[in-house]
Formats: C-alpha cells, structure tokens, sequence
C-alpha cells in the first residue's frame, strides 16, 4: 500500500467525486433506457465510441469548429440509438429480454470492428488540453470539472423532464404499462423512438466530455461499458439520482484504490463491491424494492 | 346518424371467433350497457371499438368517421375514452401523474387544468390522494382514477369495463352512482357490466350478448321483465 | 447408454481424420489439425456453456472460468512447479469455488434473466483486473507462458503441442468426454427439474425442487467444465493472455458459438466452433491471399471476422434463435410428422 493519509488522499477523494460526474454522465443514456423502459443496450459504451470518433472526424478531419463537431457526434449518436432500436430491439420486444441482450451483443461485436476498420487500432486524440485549477497542492483538471457540471445539470434536467413534462411522463409510463398507452393517445413506437432518440443523445453528450479528456480507440467500450452497468443497477435502476450516487461510491473506490494500490486495483475492488451490493441488496442503493 | 355505430362486426384471436355480427348504435348523450355471461364477447367488443384488437369484417364508425382505418392511439381523439377491465393504471406514478396522462392528447393539454378540477370535483377522495401512488391505492380508488383518467381527454363517448370487478358492494354502488352521475353531465356512456340489476338501474338501453353474439336489444325495463333475462341471469 | 449408430459411425470417422488429413494433405497436416484441434477445444468450451445456457441461466462471465483454468494452472507450473495432473484440477476446484460463491447468494436472492448476466459480467471483469493487476506472475495484459518442459512432449507436464497427432487425439478425448458429460445431464432427472425452473421457478419449488440446489449443481459442473477447457487450452497454445483465454469478450464469443450453432442440441454448441473458427480462418487466408483488400485494409482486416460475429449474432437472435442445428431439427421434424 503506497499512501497515506495526506494531502494526496485527499486529492484522491476529490478527484473521485469529479470522476463520478464522468461515470453519472455516461449512466444516464443507459439508465434512460435500460432503468426506465427496460430495454437492454449492452453496447451502450460502443455508441459512446462511434460518438467519439464522429466528433473526431468532424473536429480533426473535416476541421469543424468543435461545438459544432460535438453537436453532429451527439445527433450521430442519437440517429444510431433510434436505429438501433427498430432495426435489432423492436423485433425482440416481446422476447426475453436476454435476447436483447444478446442481439446487442452482436451490435457491441459489429461497432467495435467498424471503427477499427475505418479508423484502425492506433489511439487517436483531438488534441484539446484544458489543463488543470490547482487548489493549493492538489490539481484538478478542467475536463473532469466540467463533465461533473455537466453531468449535475443534465441528471437534474432529466429528472424533471421525466416527471413534469408529458413526453417524459408517457416515457415513465411506457415502462410500467406499454398496452395501454394507445388509450391514452400515445403512439408507443414513437415513444420508444423518442426515448432511443434520448438515450443515444445522451450517450454523444458522454461522448463530447470524453473526447476532451481520453484518446479514442476502437476497444475503449470494454473499459467502462461493464462499469457503467454496474452504476445503473447499483444506483437502482431508472432511478436518475440513485445513478449519481452510485458513481460517487464507484469512483471513490477506483481513485483511492487506484492511487493507493495499482489501477487495475481499483477497479477490481470496485467490481468486488458492485457484487457485494446485489447480494445485500439487489434493487440498488436507491431503488424500491418491487 | 348515431354516434356510434356498429354493422356486422366480427372479431377473434386467432383461430377464434369472439364477436360474431354484431351490430349496434349508441345515441348521443345515451347510456346504453352491454350484458351477458362470462366469455359472451363483450369485452373484445369494447376492445374492439377503441382500436385495442382489429375487426376481422364489419363497419364502425363514431360521428361517422370510420374507426377501423385509424391505428389504435388515433382512437381517443375520435372522443372515444376506454376505461379498460382492471384498470391498467399506472402503478408507480401517482394519482395526478396518471391523470396527466390521461390529457397527453395535445388538444387536451390545454384544457388540463380545469379537467383537473373537474375530476377533482366528482372525486374528493383522489385529490386527498393526488401524490399516493397508484398501485398502492384501493381497488374502488382506483377504478375512480380510471375513470378519472378517461375523462382527463374530455371525451364524447366513455367505455367502462366492468366497473364493479373485484370491488366491496358498498363502493360498487359509489361507482354506479358515478355513472349515473357522468351520464347526467352530458357524457355518453357505454358500459359493460356482469352486474345485471345495477346496471339496468343507470342506463337507458342495454344489448344482450352471448357467445359473440346480440341475442336481445331494448329499453332497460323491458329487459329486467324479460324471462330470458330474468331466467338466465337473475336465477328467476 | 444406448449408442445410435450413426454417432459410432461419426466418432469412427473423427478418429480416423488426422490419418486422412495426413495422406491427402501430406506436407500442411500440421496446419489442418491446428484448426480442427481448436475446433474440439473451443467445442468443449461451449458445450460447457450451454449446460448452463440450455436452461435460461445465460452467462456472461464464462471467460472467467476459462481464464481461471488456464491461468491458475500455469502459474502453478511456472512459479510452483506443481505439475498439471495435479494443477489442472485445483484450477477446476477454484473455478467451482468462485461459481458457488457467486451463484449461491445470487440464486438465494432470484437474482435472474438478464439482472443474472450482469451480475456476471462483473464477475469476469473482476477475474479480469485480478489476473492484470498480479503482474509479476501473470504478465499483465502482454500475457505469459508455461515453461516448456523438455520437447514439449509430456505427460507430467501435460504438454503435447510439439506433436500435433498426440495433440488432435487429446482434443479429441476433451471434447468427447464433454459430449458424455452432456448427455449425461440431458438424461438425468435433473435436467427436468432444471427444464421446470426454466420455465417457472415457482412452480417447481411448489412441486418441491430444490431450486437453488439445482442451479448451483448445474453451475458447478458448467464451470468446472469451462476450467478444463481452459486449462487444456493453455497447455496446447503454450500461451494465455487476459483477452485470449479470459475477459468479457471470451464469454460472448462463447455465446456467440452456442447461439449459432444450437443451444439445446447435444451438437449445436460443436457445430458453433466449428463455424466460428471456419470463419476466422476462412475470413484470414481469404485476407492473406487477396492483395488488393491487404493494401487496402491492412491490419485492420483482421477485424472482419469481428464484424460478421457481429451482424450474424443480431441475425441469429432474431430470426434463428435456435441456432442451426436447433432450427434444422425443427424443420426435419416438421417434415417428417407433419404440424
């Protein structure tokens, strides 16, 4: 063990709750859509990829402004979340859900070998660095201060758009009783349009507050993809502000264990705890028991 | 023209056939039921008018617009509201959240608020409970919700389900005096019911249907005398 | 056990390959029986799986029994010197362990369906990070190697792969003991229980199975199954990595084999590696040969085969999702009895 109770702990800490912004960011595409109308996407992490490197193209490529080239990745990644969702989950909508687990699979399978044959195996970077605020002498970089703002001010947003607007209402409702929505007027394939449209948007929000801070290569979903899972589920699932927390505790144990031990650590324990959590309590740390 | 009218409708699940011919009309501003035993159709009848399961053969149509060319979510906004069987609220949002959904149609989203009110009004008992949670409610709470829910689109026509299922005889007559209640404010109310006397009590017409089938039509008094009526259904 | 002699025939026949293989293709016999020797041990792997699949309990964390198989017996070896008779079945042994210590709270608490596969999804990442976090024995992410034991041919090494005869008949006795081990299952009571909790676990613990037993019984045996897999599979490549023998990405490419092929059939899950290994070698000579798609691809070829799992996986799910074998069966049999 290589730390100590110091100032570097501390930065440590603080660092993980930044983290946790990234990791709360990433889960609420997928909380949208595997929490709440409980459809699975388990290449959810792949489309934050595809989103990654379409705002690489469009910012280091075709050399457009990069707000803009983050707004094209996000409307990339939404167009896929809703193709995703006609053309490999609405024939599976009835079947188990396992299944669409495993189709999804196939898409995780396909997206990764896409972008490496279009973009190759090398990691690739945009090439903005944002540097670092220094808090006496602890250093936080910006990228991760921003994703943390960011990803406040979307779960907030999110939250009240779920519960106080129609479309974010009928969406709620989709899941609990999707053959009753025509009496209420609403189409449910435009609904589940609607929300893969969401799901995939957000999944390019992730994407633009990656590339500001990560190299970009074709197996990056393998890294956070299960991660992400696991703050969903832990969190509760659908459940925007459970995943928020989650993400805190998730990412305290991967900084401090990161800088106590070795990286992979970090992780490890993380993953250890998630499978702890299910025993002890399987509905998540803020889900309802059902 | 009626209302609502039916001409040979037939209609079944797969190999089989639920509704066989039926034809029928509802006038505006009526209150018309639909009796018969168990598995007799009716049900799939109202299905059937608010788009939930596709006619096989027949016409239907509500203020003459043909119902079976419109998708089944185009249905409400025909003014046909259905409260179906076991009310299908929605269990994890609460009363006034299922309300709201009920006016997700854009020309009722205006008009919510008062609708709001409205619903509030026939219904003291929901506002207390505007912020419980659905599925934790009472059966007769939440058949009130249902219906509630139907009127939140400020509807023409209301089909109710089998109101009385499953519900204590003291809150089954609090649901019929609410029908009777919502047919005198000007709704037109087609009802399906097993309740046979209760239901004779609030409407004006009523059909008789049995095994897919319209075995008998009229005034509701002249069905309650009827020995056939009297015979099968009220063990006379 | 009652042997249908057309299987007899078949197992005649796979015996005598690599002796035809030797006689028609004298000079590249090596690189056939390569191939066909993956084939058997991938085969082996996915029938493994499919003991467990066949009955609702789809796992995603396959790849870590397999990763636990081969990685624990070849550090046992390098860093112990405890010979792979001995070392092969402690791996087993702690692949069944940590199947019972995760399965047995996760079936206490109905954990199932696809809430089941993630949870094992963590399981195999944390086996993942676990193999690359202790480095210094396992190589970390580049992988590491048993040591050779004199020519590479031996019994107490279990060490084979210099000698690709030698090499094809173990294969050939891993895979066909798994064909033994499944039927045996497929016979047995317990698969009706299981069959029954597949299909509604209340009702089979009204009528009094022992569900959770069942499950962790079937849960073991795909394990420890999988951990021999593995190991074998480590002691014929002479090398393991934590994404060639290990990881999330083992695991799908298991159920990827299995889904294809046929889940609930005796021979789907061989026919699956029969088909996915045709195609990574189809797809690399194809590659190899063509230069025009090598300058214009390059590396980035090998990616190809990745892509069609990809595509055919979806198309499976959707419209085959019982695999070829399964589907084929449907369809003789609707032939041959009418509806």
């Amino acid at each position: 063990m290589t730390c100590s109770l110091d100032i570097f702990f501390l930065e440590a800490v603080l660092n993980g709750i930044l983290l946790a912004g990234l990791l709360a960011l990433l889960s609420l595409g997928l909380n949208l859509v595997f929490g709440v109308v409980d459809v699975v996407w388990i290449c959810y992490a792949e489309l934050v990829m595809i989103g990654m490197y379409a705002i690489f193209f469009a910012y280091s490529t075709l050399g457009l402004p990069l707000p803009l080239a983050m707004l094209i990745g996000i409307t990339f990644t939404a167009l896929a979340g809703v193709a995703l969702h006609m053309i490999v989950i609405r024939p599976l909508l009835d079947a188990a859900p396992i299944n669409q687990l495993l189709a999804t699979g196939g898409v995780l399978f396909l997206l990764q070998a896409a972008a490496t044959l279009a973009f190759g195996i090398e990691f690739r970077n945009i090439g903005v660095h944002l540097g670092s605020a220094s808090l006496g002498e602890m250093f936080f970089s910006w990228g991760r201060i921003i994703t943390f703002s960011v990803a406040l001010a979307t779960m907030l947003g999110l939250r009240y758009f779920l519960r106080h607007s129609y479309l974010g209402l009928a969406i709620l409702a989709l899941s609990q009783d999707r053959h009753v929505m025509p009496l209420m007027g609403a189409d449910s394939r435009r609904l589940y349009a609607a929300t893969s449209a969401l799901g995939g948007g957000l999944a390019g929000l992730g994407a633009a507050l990656m590339v500001l801070q990560f190299d970009i290569y074709p197996q990056i979903g393998l890294q956070f993809g299960p991660l992400i899972f696991m703050v969903c589920v832990l969190g509760g699932l659908g459940n925007m502000l459970g995943g928020f927390v989650a993400a805190l505790v998730i990412a305290q144990f991967i900084t401090i264990g990161s800088s106590c031990f070795a990286t992979e650590w970090g992780y490890a324990i993380a993953f250890l705890f998630f499978i702890l959590m299910m025993f002890i309590r399987p509905q998540g740390l803020l889900g309802a028991r059902s | 023209m009626s209302m609502l009218e039916l001409h040979g409708v037939c209609a079944g699940y797969g190999g089989f056939r639920a509704l066989n011919d039926v034809s029928m009309a509802v006038e505006a501003g009526e209150s018309v039921a639909v009796i018969g035993a168990n598995g007799a159709g009716k049900t799939t009848l109202l299905r059937v008018i608010s788009g939930m399961l596709p006619a096989s053969a027949g016409r239907l149509s509500m203020e003459g617009q043909d119902l079976r060319a419109l998708p089944a979510h185009k249905v409400l906004s025909t003014g046909i509201a259905h409260v179906p069987e076991n009310r299908h609220l929605f269990p994890r949002l609460t009363v006034e959240q299922n309300l709201r959904l009920g006016a997700f149609l854009p020309s009722a989203r205006a008009r919510f608020p008062e609708r709001l009110d409205y619903v509030y009004g026939l219904f003291p008992r929901l506002k207390e409970r505007r912020l419980q949670f659905a599925g934790t409610m009472s059966g007769g709470e939440q058949q009130m919700c249902a219906i509630g829910r139907a009127l939140m689109s400020g509807p023409k026509l209301i089909l109710l389900d089998e109101p009385s299922t499953g519900l204590a005889p003291v809150v089954v007559q609090q649901v019929f005096d609410l029908v009777r209640k919502i047919r005198d404010d000007g709704y037109t109310v087609l009802i399906v019911e097993q309740n046979v006397t209760q239901v004779l009590a609030v409407v004006d017409r009523a059909y008789l249907l049995s095994v897919g089938r319209v075995e008998m039509s009229g005034r509701s008094a002249d069905l309650l005398a009827s020995e056939a009526v009297q015979k099968t259904y009220l063990g006379l | 056990m009652k042997l249908n002699p057309a299987y007899a025939v078949g197992l005649a026949a796979l015996v005598a390959l690599p002796f035809a293989i030797r006689a028609v293709f004298p000079g590249s016999e090596k690189y056939y029986l390569h191939i066909i020797i993956q084939m058997l041990l991938w085969a082996q792997i996915y029938t493994g799986w499919a003991l467990m699949g066949r009955f609702g309990l789809t796992s995603l964390g396959h790849g870590a029994f397999t990763g636990i198989g081969a990685y624990v017996t070849v550090m046992l070896w390098n860093f112990v010197g405890l010979t792979p008779l001995v070392g092969i079945p402690v791996a087993v042994c702690v692949a069944v362990a940590l199947a019972l210590l995760i399965g047995y709270p996760s079936f206490l608490q109905r954990i199932r369906g696809h809430y089941f596969a993630l949870l094992t999804l963590a399981m195999v990442e944390f086996v993942r990070l676990c193999i690359i976090g202790l480095r210094d024995f396992t190589g970390g992410s580049l992988g590491t190697q048993p040591v050779r034991y004199g020519d590479g041919i031996s019994l107490y090494a279990v060490q084979f792969e210099a000698d690709r005869m030698i090499a094809y008949f173990v294969a050939l006795a891993v895979w066909f003991v798994g064909i033994l081990v499944w039927v045996r299952v497929d016979r047995s009571m317990d698969r009706y229980a299981l069959e029954a909790i597949g299909q509604d676990e209340e009702a089979a613990a009204a009528v009094g199975i022992n569900v959770t037993r069942e499950k962790l019984k079937i849960t073991a045996l795909s394990a420890a199954m999988c951990a021999f897999g593995g190991a074998i599979f480590a002691q014929y490549q002479m090398y393991i990595g934590p994404d060639t023998i290990a990881g999330f990405g083992v695991s799908l490419n298991i159920v990827f084999g299995v889904v294809a092929g046929g889940i609930g059939v005796m021979l789907g899950p061989s026919i699956g590696a029969l088909l996915t290994q045709l195609l990574s070698e189809g797809l690399r000579m194809f590659f190899q040969g063509s230069a025009t798609l090598n300058a214009m691809l390059g590396s980035r070829a090998l990616s190809l085969d990745t892509l069609i799992y990809g595509v055919l996986l979806v198309l499976f799910i959707i419209h085959m999702p019982r695999g070829i074998v399964g589907t084929a069966m449907d369809l003789w049999r609707r032939r041959r009895g009418g509806s």
